[in-house]
């Protein structure tokens, strides 16, 4: 296909209905949730519920049918529109409210490992709960205390039992999204990260799921935040926590890391490759969201932007919103080339990565300048900038940092492996 | 829905170009910037890609149709190459852009086949004028109807290859509006003052000139556009995805060249890529050469879709000159005293890197 930047109109639409759900339901509960820290909106919840059970179902299907490929060979397929459909939800959600946004019931990342590296037996096992019922939702649990963007130090270890078949889970899991919701409050489940042989590094890991209400894991915090206050963001102990034998995902044989480097490894690695772009689109979102507000509010005052003015002629201000709008423009273009190319079969690890960088330090300068330009209505909780900003923050931290990501962006732009650029 | 593929024709186009400019362009840049002046079989070379022809229709003796998508890719190709040969390169669009886009049909019939020949067209526009409140919208100099005639007045400046030129097409405010119309005029008439040779930080191998205006009489039907005039906006749109488009070409540039030698130069036992100080500001520059490529083409295919794309383009241009700029200090930087040395191209880069928010008029595709 040629260059093209039109959106579809089914993708059109359904955006359409994401921002009217942002504008009516979300912005008139946004203040509430983020005062109201650990109380869980259901007013999105019970709303947006219903959608994500299609979106599951037919990601389901889709995931099951790409096992089945081997079989029936496909016609000339059409080009999918999943991640380009779901960054312009996302960024569109995102607008109405950053934190509501991650409260959305769905498989989320936990969903993601087990479509990247499942058997078609674990996807129907434990993803078709997500077309059905109540809402749930998904996790996944991967940084510890000691282990951050530094995932190979992970501490948390499985252990199989042969007496029983099962694995043994044992360990501790911070800043899990929706871990809590995920966990406990609802028939969701959680993927852990955890290692069966800490002397092989990350070729060690493996992740495992385990399923809401499990013995032995414990939902022993939740974390008070900056921002994205209605998120819930937990801690996780595991205590002898039994799971069967085929919660495993992936294969459960290990490879020493000079035969086949990281093979486990990869599965948290692909999902990135989505989780990146979706980030980046939240981000995209929250800066939307701060900018129009900054623009609209400014322009009620008169301060509005000419045509095409030569630069000698706009005020300080007026450049600064121009740096913003060109600013949020660059890291949409790259979030939707990345999921694009995600979309398209093709690799998007290297784009992933940038739009992820971009996204999230232009929403965090965004909505920071924004505060600025507002003066005391910025800093005022009686408007929603101030919320933006706190917002905004952890878009530039999770899924991620933005170095770490520019640490991706770099070793692949130099052909550069992890020993060779620290 | 979304694509980032260029065409077959696409990838034939960029490929010819690109050889041009790594080939025939790197070899004689420098030099040409320290003599002031390309060589003139490099130039027919590339004259004879036909890339002007190619945006011109066949019925006034081109082989194509305008796309500024394809335009932007070619600008970013040249200005991978060289700048300043690119902007000489693209002169002639000056003209034949704005008579294709505005030109009456008669204007168009007369005009755009001298744009089709074998030989390099003598054709160049007068848009910039040295003052810090230049806007095209508010011109100096001044086109003035009498009876059936106009009369210009005024000083332009970046004058490309206006010495050898024989048509100018001049842009003024127009007497009675006050609006900015375009004039076809005679570059060798006796009232068309060449003056000195302009000399900017950069693009020393490009010729550009002071031209004074000292009341020159030229017929009425000279006015670009007929009666309706011209759509400025339109050709500074064209114009601003062309600067952009130059400025990726010349990022990508900086951004290859300060990579490469980041991972030939040893510093403390090691090559200086291992550090993530330069390893950073490789990523930045990577990241945003990417960014703003993505604005131009986004800018490019709406006005080509027949969408609004004056903002776009706007935003495009503002957004690629502060990144060239950025791109090719960093590039300075990370060759640090080398950089600095005109033996590498580095520094001859950062000087054209700032002047491309000047090119805004004085490049169109």
């Amino acid at each position: 296909m040629p260059i093209c930047f039109e959106v579809p109109p089914e993708i059109l639409n359904q955006t359409q209905m994401a921002r009217m759900l942002a504008e009516q339901v979300m912005r008139s509960i946004s203040r509430y949730y983020d005062e109201h820290e650990h109380e869980r909106p259901w007013e999105y919840i019970n709303v947006i519920w219903p959608f994500i059970q299609q979106i599951e179902a037919a990601n389901l299907k889709r995931s099951l049918r790409r096992n089945g490929a081997e079989e029936e060979e496909p016609k000339e397929k059409k080009r999918s529109t999943t991640h380009v459909r779901m960054i312009h939800m996302i960024e569109a959600l995102s607008w109405g409210d950053a934190g509501i946004y991650l409260c959305t019931p769905s498989s989320a990342l936990g969903g993601a490992a087990i479509q990247a590296v499942g058997t078609p037996e674990q996807k129907e096992r434990f993803l078709t709960r997500f077309t059905r019922g109540k809402p749930k939702w998904g996790a996944m649990a991967m940084t510890e205390p000691q282990a951050g963007s530094d995932t190979s130090a992970i501490q948390t270890t499985a252990r199989l039992d042969p007496q029983t078949n099962e694995w043994v889970l044992n360990g501790t899991k911070i800043f899990c999204t929706n871990g809590r919701l995920a966990g406990c409050e609802s028939d969701g489940l959680i993927v852990v990260w955890a290692t069966l042989d800490k002397s092989l590094g990350r070729a060690g890991m493996r992740p495992f799921v385990v399923e809401a209400g499990t013995p032995g894991m414990h939902i022993i915090h939740q974390e008070k935040k900056m921002g994205i206050r209605a998120s819930d963001t937990a801690t996780i102990r595991f205590e002898n926590c039994r799971i069967p034998y085929d919660n495993i995902l992936g294969s459960p044989e290990l490879v020493r890391p000079d035969e086949h480097e990281e093979k486990g490894f990869k599965g948290a690695m692909k999902t990135f490759d989505a989780s990146r772009p979706y980030v980046a689109a939240s981000a995209v979102g929250i800066a939307r969201a701060a900018f129009e507000f900054t623009r609209d509010t400014l322009a009620a005052q008169g301060i509005t932007i000419p045509e095409c003015a030569p630069l000698h002629k706009l005020s300080a201000v007026q450049r600064d919103l121009l740096q913003m709008e060109m600013d949020l423009k660059a890291a949409w273009l790259l979030t939707v080339r990345s999921a694009a190319l995600l979309d398209a079969g093709e690799s998007n690890t290297l784009e992933a990565s940038m739009a992820k960088v971009k996204a999230g330090k232009v929403v965090t300068s965004i909505t920071q300048k924004c505060v600025e330009l507002l003066g005391p209505l910025g800093y005022s909780q009686e408007l929603l900038v101030e919320k933006w900003m706190r917002d905004a923050k952890i878009n530039d931290i999770y899924e991620g940092t933005g170095q770490i990501n520019t640490l991706i962006v770099a070793r692949r732009i130099l052909g550069y492996t992890r020993s060779e650029l620290k | 829905m979304y694509s980032f593929d260029l065409t077959d024709e696409q990838k034939m186009l960029t490929d010819a170009v690109n050889r041009y400019a790594t080939r025939q362009l790197r070899a004689v840049y420098r030099d040409a910037e320290e003599s002031g002046a390309l060589p003139d079989d490099v130039i027919q070379t590339g004259w004879e890609l036909g890339l002007l022809p190619a945006l011109i229709p066949e019925a006034f003796g081109g082989f194509g149709e305008h796309s500024v998508l394809n335009g932007a890719l070619i600008a970013e190709e040249l200005g991978y190459g060289d700048v300043a040969a690119a902007l000489h390169l693209l002169s002639p669009n000056l003209v034949a852009i704005p008579i294709l886009l505005c030109g009456t049909k008669q204007q168009k019939q007369t005009y755009l086949p001298q744009f089709c020949t074998e030989t390099f067209p003598k054709a160049t526009a007068a848009f910039l004028e040295a003052s810090i409140t230049f806007d095209p919208y508010d011109l100096n100099t001044s086109a003035r109807l009498v009876r059936n005639e106009y009369v210009l007045w005024g000083q332009k400046t970046m004058v490309i290859n206006a010495d050898e030129a024989e048509t100018l097409l001049v842009y003024a405010r127009e007497g009675q509006s006050g609006n900015t119309q375009a004039f076809l005029v005679p570059a060798k008439d006796p009232r068309v003052h060449i003056n000195r040779r302009d000399r900017w930080m950069g693009f020393h191998a490009l010729r550009t000139f002071t031209v004074e205006l000292e009341g020159v009489t030229i017929p009425a039907e000279n006015k670009l556009g007929g009666k309706a005039g011209i759509d400025l906006k339109q050709i500074l749109t064209c114009s601003r995805i062309a600067v952009a488009g130059l400025g990726v070409g010349l990022a990508k540039a900086a951004f290859e060249y300060a990579r490469d030698y980041a991972k030939e130069r040893v510093a403390f036992g090691e090559p200086i890529a291992h550090r993530q100080a330069i390893a950073f500001m490789l990523a930045e520059m990577a990241i945003e050469i990417d960014a703003t490529r993505l604005l131009v083409w986004e800018a490019a295919w709406k006005f080509d879709q027949g969408k609004p794309a004056v903002h776009d383009a706007y935003l495009a241009a503002l957004y690629a000159a502060d990144m060239a700029l950025k791109v090719t200090d960093g590039a300075v930087q990370v060759l640090g005293g080398h950089g600095y040395i005109r033996d590498h191209p580095v520094e001859l880069w950062l000087r054209n890197g700032r002047g491309l928010v000047t090119l805004v008029g004085s490049v169109i595709v």
